[in-house]
């Protein structure tokens, strides 16, 4: 079976898919491109090479040292974010910053910068990138650290694995009180309400983000807070998690599903406050394996977006779009970014707001709606994300992404990628 | 805390099993072939739980060295709880059947390295009158296929010597597990085309943990190859010779 992105998207397999089992080994000789392909969880095209090789990073998922003090932990690439949970957790110790999904491997997050529910306090899960050792096709290695080969670490930090592997890597956990959450609930109707919500939230809680339905006639959601709770036994990891066999012909999602879900989804009873685990606070789709397969053969679209604070007004606008256009989302995620800079040249976040949205892809209707999403958003200097990205032109890529020309330079020669093909080009 | 010996602990299989118990805070005694690969897999298993973890470079094959590896164990762990002998290579059927060397070469790595290391560890375990004895063979060791009867034929070998084992020392209160794996998604099988009957490493080591927690004598992992190998075996020879399997 060829490797796919998580949107399942029809594209070209590679001509080959060697293993790295060993950090210390070279890079394999190949003919053409080399692209790291770690678990396969980002949703467009910056994990495909098509008629190159894929590297698969898997293999390199030893951890090196772990500091009980400090919380420094040492690992190879290709060790999975809920490796490192099960792990550390029973310790005390979580993700500085965690993503949507735990099944992601800690070289993917760095290559594309990920965020979580504390952005706004946190910053980017670069923030907390220590250092990493970049292995090159000319077989130099260098540690990159803030401090040391500072450009080499800035281009790697959201570099979308185009500027050669990361070998190992050095974060630093964090310390929790126990494996619960204590979550807050608030209904809201309408973005004023979300707005003013979502201030009072982030100065009192640690984690926020908010869900809402964009198939109402106006906008409605559910606001969760969250901060790591004193409850919760440390043993408690999560349950085994389901899986969804097979790919229908045809989406399972699509406006009638998606409203009957929302309508559900928004009314059903909600408690406003209750400790619940950190899995599902954090990663509510991660209990279905393979969920991405409700979205049939063609596959699906993510649309994330980022707008400046200043053009908080073109949101009402990209809302009204979408309702209209009917091809709402059953996921649509809203959240705030925080001030703190992003250490990569081209990570996604900026002090601004954020909305994730999945699309079946339907074909030509969507990609119509998407050109008139990425309108508003261009107008309105904002950009998208790379890690879902499978059709942004290479014009708005380059327009929205202004350290583009400074990271350039540091492209491994022998590595690319069909998003590097699509966008540079 | 379990004291545990791996004998080829740089296979996919050990490692992944390595993983389990060093979560459980063991005592880990690592013996493989190349020291800078054994190293990476220490320092993770310490990472992960393991109390220590030392290495030993040995090659299997080199069965001259086997009594300073099992006096370094004593030295170091003195009593064992678990010892499971891993190591192994896939012939390559083909050229075994042009050369005599390379079968006798594939014989000692799977089988006569396997039977010499059982000798004195059987004897260890005997003294002891404690402890689980688990080595990998296969289910390739169950009937001579055309496809790998030079691995079966040595798997084979390993197996009826651990029945007779494991008969000689139930006795005295010692586990003698035979580990029957079906295909396994390792490096050792990385040219195979991957089907559904494929598991990966992480799913055997799990079954291996529960085989020796759960004191068994000879387990197939994943379970469905028990049906699979019975069904195999007990085809008659006359239509079995004729079979492209």
């Amino acid at each position: 079976m060829p490797l796919n992105s998580w949107g399942q998207l029809p594209s070209q397999p590679a001509v080959d898919e060697p293993w790295l089992n060993d950090r210390t080994s070279a890079l394999p000789d190949v003919q053409g491109s080399l692209l790291a392909y770690g678990n396969g969880r980002s949703y467009g095209d910056v994990c495909l090479n098509s008629g190159a090789t894929l590297l698969h990073t898997r293999g390199l998922d030893r951890f090196i040292s772990f500091d009980e003090v400090s919380g420094i932990l040492r690992c190879e690439a290709g060790v999975l974010l809920s490796e490192i949970l099960e792990t550390f957790v029973p310790r005390g110790w979580f993700l500085p910053v965690t993503p949507g999904t735990r099944f992601v491997t800690v070289g993917g997050a760095i290559a594309c910068d990920v965020h979580s529910k504390n952005h706004h306090g946190a910053g980017t899960f670069g923030c907390h990138v220590r250092c990493f050792e970049l292995l090159r096709s000319d077989g130099s290695r260098r540690i990159c650290s803030p401090f040391e080969n500072a450009n080499w670490f800035a281009a790697t930090v959201g570099g979308l694995g185009l500027t050669g592997l990361m070998t190992w890597v050095e974060i630093g956990l964090k310390r929790i009180p126990g494996t619960g959450i204590s979550a807050e609930n608030t209904r809201f109707a309408g973005l004023d309400e979300f707005f003013a919500l979502n201030a009072e939230a982030e100065a009192k809680h640690e984690y926020t983000v908010a869900w809402i339905d964009c198939l109402a006639a106006k906008p409605r959601g559910i606001f969760m807070a969250g901060d790591h709770a004193a409850q919760g036994d440390f043993s408690a990891m999560p349950k085994k998690a389901l899986n969804f066999p097979l790919t229908p012909p045809l989406s399972l999602i699509n406006g009638y599903s998606s409203r009957a879900f929302n309508q559900v989804y928004y009314k059903r009873p909600l408690p406003a406050k209750q400790v619940i685990h950190f899995a599902p606070f954090f990663y509510p789709l991660d209990g279905v394996l393979h969920w991405n397969r409700l979205y049939g053969r063609r596959g699906f679209f993510q649309y994330q977006f980022v707008l400046p604070m200043a053009a908080m007004a073109a949101l009402d606008d990209i809302l009204r779009s979408i309702a209209t256009s009917g091809q709402g989302s059953f996921l649509a995620v809203l959240k705030t970014f925080g001030s703190m800079p992003s250490p990569g040249m081209l990570s996604f976040p900026m002090p601004g707001v954020t909305l994730a949205l999945d699309f079946p892809n339907r074909g030509a209707p969507t990609l119509t709606l998407f050109d008139r999403l990425d309108a508003i958003v261009s107008a309105s200097g904002g950009r998208l994300y790379a890690a879902k990205d499978a059709r942004m032109d290479g014009d708005f890529f380059r327009r929205s992404y202004p350290r583009l020309n400074e990271f350039v330079p540091f492209i491994d020669p022998k590595f690319s990628s069909n998003f590097a093909r699509r966008v540079l080009t | 805390m379990q004291k545990v010996l791996i004998i080829g602990a740089t296979s996919a299989i050990a490692e992944a099993t390595a993983r389990l118990w060093a979560a459980r805070g063991a005592t880990l005694f690592l013996v493989g072939r190349r020291p800078e690969r054994l190293e990476v897999i220490a320092s993770d298993l310490r990472v992960r739980g393991a109390v220590s973890v030392s290495c030993f470079t040995m090659d299997a094959c080199n069965i001259a060295a086997h009594t300073a590896m099992i006096e370094a164990v004593d030295a170091s762990m003195g009593e064992l709880d678990i010892a499971l002998i891993a190591h192994g290579s896939l012939p390559d059927q083909k050229a075994c059947e042009s050369s005599v060397e390379l079968t006798l070469n594939e014989m000692n790595t799977n089988g006569l390295s396997v039977i010499a290391l059982l000798t004195q560890l059987g004897n260890r375990f005997a003294a002891q009158g404690k402890g689980s004895l688990a080595v990998i063979s296969s289910v390739a060791g169950d009937r001579g296929r055309q496809s790998n009867y030079v691995y079966g034929a040595a798997k084979g070998m390993v197996s009826l010597f651990l029945q007779g084992l494991r008969n000689r020392l139930a006795k005295l209160g010692v586990q003698v597990l035979t580990i029957k794996p079906g295909f396994v998604d390792t490096p050792m099988t990385v040219a195979f085309k991957k089907g559904a009957l494929w598991a990966k490493p992480e799913v055997i080591a799990q079954g291996i943990v529960w085989a020796i927690d759960k004191k068994r004598d000879v387990v197939y992992l994943p379970g469905f190859w028990w049906l699979i190998m019975t069904i195999i075996r007990h085809i008659p020879e006359r239509v079995f010779k004729k079979l492209s399997l």
